[in-house]
């Protein structure tokens, strides 16, 4: 008898679990918090209002831009930020909290002159004050450590009013200026680890770690023409690439960075995308110390034995630049064009080279990659199989990325490595990697040819022929053979229709001030 | 209270041992946290400056004294990536994993125990033997892909559920319970099978033992006989499962919880052990010793609630 009545309360139990799982579907709404309150706006049809939401696939390292690095944290927080200049689509410098600047003619004192009217979103107002605890912080004039190596190179920064700033450098560096883009903090203000203060269009609203991070419309923003039209945007940390396109399908994400081919074909006609190179330089990195990649013909033989296109057409489904320096296309201004195409596969010539060296009969290389990336991964197997018709085999070893921190780019602990170097604003953060006494030249190159050039690029102070300087020294790059410099893989951003007004940038950034919402 | 001294000198002794394996794991592991935590675009300036923020600059042989010396006096110390007391990275998290793991566990037994019974009674019939084929199936197929499954189908299609994310239970239960049925009825198929094959076999069984064939000579109906003698009998090995399920349910959360994007203990524990974050794989690999250590002990009390014949022997 009692085994009867456990019997109906196993029953009873599983009849209200279904029941309550299936019953009222609008409930599922409220699982978004203010997806309610977003629809209203959308009924309107109007461009103004809404919430977006994007599926962003890693958490945040830390809330304040000073102790953060992680680009993914930075292409959130950069629109609660503002900094002196930003920049456009082309990587163009551009006037943010700065009007206008000027540079002496030696090239070591910059002018800032500060917009009026600009509030940070705690209500004060950011003078020049603000500005000079923000460098001061940042380059280590304050008494404490420098917060970063980028701002060592300032000697003192002072207020010549409350709305002009006067930074003077210890020597020359033209790299400094697309530095201006960081963010200026409020002054004295301790707490941007837990609430971020900024100036920027949105305002930090709340961050549930490993959860969301919702930022809310900065309705008193000092660009009026670029203040936000949606009212708020919800960053989702989401892990797990699959289920965010299943999210998006569901109607539960608008905004999918990163998106696979895969995944856009599945979403089809209910999204729409902008695809572009992401100014990053794929490439397979060889030690340049160790034998036998010290020798520069084994490294040209490895560039001659590789196609590149079958490598950008089986890994990334054909979406992506070939590269053949370390620099992207996507930084125009400075690429020098035509290096993709010295070394055009030719087995013949690679044996020949190899045979010089004195490796006719091949050898075994140990090629380490990332695990975690799954894109390095694929190409290493398709290089793996290319270079075994020079004889040369290669055993993939693949480490988790923490320990590739620390043996491959730490410590050079290796033979030949896949990675991909996200793109930076000025090229002297790009070419610096290879100069020999620079401190994460991990490929180990040297070149006095390459130093000098750098060394020179960095006091010059005419674009046009700095321009120049860093295009001589992306060939000898190239004539070096310095590594098998693959792709720039193209990023798409996918976006449920209605959603409109990305643009892509030669750094990951989300302009979403410009972004709309509509039914 | 023998029983429960030696019970307890047991769990501090494992937690003990668990805890100097973690360690020299970690010794042998490569990875500098604050490399990590910053990555490849870091500073060597913003990494001293972590490093000294995290007291990484200390030797491993100090760190680890002053961890196991700060968790006898209750402190688990500050976790190296979140930077702030190991106890509130854990409390938001919990409650996830929890109710994830209870969730899955009353649908285990609620779904898995009645069809066990019923897959028993009609053995031989057609409709057992592809119930039988079903669990077969539960048990093969990995979980992650049931969760693909009932999302494509329950949040997609037919927008039933929410994809991803959840709802705390303090907002709103009835959305609590939506948000996390998917991914506990991922994580609870597979046991759902083991549990039906398990119940099943037992049944079939006890069917054939004497005091069955008496309790039929006596003349009692054949529902007495089922839930007031064999069910009884047969409950006990299933109950042996249901513990191992548990903490299985805890390994099975690490992917669910990926899948559903859920910020719960099972995802921590992996970043975590990516980010070489000691003071939390330390902490959270305690909390679950000692929730594993706590279920087999729930399981011993509920054998002697089932079959009183069972005395609890220290």
């Amino acid at each position: 008898m009692k085994m009867i009545t456990i019997k109906r309360l196993f029953i009873m139990l599983f009849v209200l679990l279904f029941i309550v799982g299936c019953s009222s579907p609008t409930a599922s709404k409220d699982t978004q918090g203010k997806t309610n309150h977003s629809e209203q706006n959308q009924e309107k049809s109007s461009n103004e209002g809404g919430v977006v939401r994007i599926a962003m696939s890693t958490e945040i390292d830390n809330l304040d831009p000073y102790l953060s690095a992680a680009t993914d944290t930075g292409s959130m927080m950069d629109n609660v930020f503002d900094g002196l200049l930003d920049t456009d689509e082309n990587g163009k410098l551009v006037p943010a909290i700065a009007e206008k600047y000027a540079i002496s003619d030696d090239g070591r004192t910059y002018t800032f002159y500060l917009k009026e009217g600009v509030m940070f979103h705690d209500g004060s107002e950011l003078t020049a004050d603000d500005v000079v605890y923000s460098y001061a912080k940042l380059g280590g004039l304050n008494g404490g450590e420098p917060l970063s190596s980028r701002f060592e190179i300032v000697e003192k920064v002072e207020a010549k009013s409350p709305l002009e700033v006067v930074v003077t450098l210890k020597e020359v560096d033209s790299a400094f200026l697309a530095r201006n883009i960081v963010a200026i903090v409020p002054k004295d203000y301790e707490e941007q680890s837990s609430k971020p203060i900024g100036a920027g269009p949105f305002k930090f609203e709340e961050y549930k770690v490993g959860q969301e991070l919702r930022l809310s419309k900065n309705e008193n923003y000092y660009d009026k023409e670029n203040t936000p039209k949606i009212d708020e945007v919800q960053f989702k940390i989401m892990p797990d690439p699959e289920s965010s396109i299943l999210a998006m399908q569901a109607g539960e994400i608008d905004i999918l960075p990163g998106i696979s081919k895969q995944g856009l074909d599945q979403l089809g006609d209910t999204v729409h995308s902008i695809s572009g190179p992401q100014n990053m330089v794929q490439l397979m990195a060889m030690n340049n110390s160790v034998k036998p990649f010290d020798d520069v013909r084994v490294r040209q033989a490895i560039n001659l034995a590789i196609n590149k296109d079958v490598i950008i057409d089986t890994v990334a489904d054909g979406m992506g630049t070939k590269l053949g320096t370390n620099m992207s296309p996507a930084m125009q201004f400075y690429y020098e064009p035509g290096l993709e195409d010295r070394y055009e596969q030719n087995i013949e010539k690679a044996k020949e080279l190899l045979d010089e060296a004195g490796l006719a009969s091949g050898f075994t290389m140990e090629l380490t990659v990332p695990s975690d990336y799954q894109f390095h991964v694929d190409t290493a197997q398709v290089i793996a199989d290319q270079l075994s018709q020079i004889n040369i085999q290669t055993e993939i070893k693949q480490i988790e990325f923490s320990s590739w921190l620390e043996n491959v780019y730490n410590n050079a602990q290796y033979e030949t490595t896949i990675i991909g170097f996200t793109g930076k604003l000025d090229p002297y953060e790009v070419l610096v990697r290879y100069v020999s006494d620079y401190g994460k030249n991990f490929m180990k190159f040297q070149d006095e040819r390459y130093d000098e050039l750098i060394k020179e690029a960095v006091r010059e102070t005419d674009e046009t022929k700095k321009a120049a300087l860093y295009k001589k020294a992306q060939t000898i790059l190239t004539d070096e053979a310095a590594a098998l410099f693959i792709m720039d893989p193209d990023r798409t951003t996918a976006m449920r229709n209605g959603v409109n007004g990305l643009k892509l940038f030669p750094i990951q950034k989300f302009n979403l001030e410009d972004v709309t919402v509509t039914k | 209270m023998k029983y429960a001294l030696y019970k307890l000198s047991t769990f501090l002794m494992t937690i003990l041992l668990v805890s100097l394996i973690i360690f020299t794991v970690f010794q042998v592991l490569p990875g500098n946290p604050a490399q990590i935590i910053l990555g490849m675009d870091a500073d060597t300036q913003q990494i001293a400056q972590l490093e000294k923020e995290l007291g990484l600059d200390k030797s491993i042989g100090e760190r680890y004294t002053s961890w196991l010396s700060g968790f006898l006096m209750g402190d688990l110390g500050d976790s190296l990536k979140y930077q702030q007391p190991v106890l509130d990275v854990l409390k938001d998290r919990i409650p996830v994993t929890f109710s994830i793991a209870i969730y899955s566990i009353l649908l285990t037994i609620c779904i898995g125990i009645p069809l066990g019974i019923y897959i028993a009674r009609t053995d031989g019939r057609w409709i057992s033997v592809f119930l039988s084929m079903f669990t077969q199936l539960g048990i093969a197929v990995p979980s992650f892909w049931f969760a693909f499954v009932l999302i494509l189908v329950f949040g997609v299609t037919f927008q039933l559920f929410p994809t991803f994310g959840y709802v705390p239970w303090s907002e709103s239960f009835i959305g609590a319970l939506r948000s996390y049925f998917l991914p506990s009825l991922a994580l609870a198929i597979s046991n759902i099978a083991v549990v039906i094959r398990y119940l099943r076999n037992t049944i079939l069984d006890q069917a054939k033992m004497d005091y069955v064939r008496t309790a039929r000579c006596k003349g009692l109906r054949e529902k007495t006989i089922m839930y007031g003698h064999i069910l009884r009998n047969a409950l006990m090995p299933v109950l042996t499962i249901m513990g191992l399920i548990v903490a299985d349910t805890l390994g099975g959360s690490i992917i669910i919880e990926n899948v559903f994007a859920l910020p719960g203990l099972g995802n921590l524990l992996i970043q975590s052990i990516t980010s070489r974050d000691f003071p939390l794989v330390q902490s959270m690999v305690l909390y679950i010793a000692i929730l594993v250590i706590l279920v087999n002990f729930i399981v011993d009390l509920l054998y002697k609630l089932i079959d009183p014949r069972v005395r609890l022997k220290g």
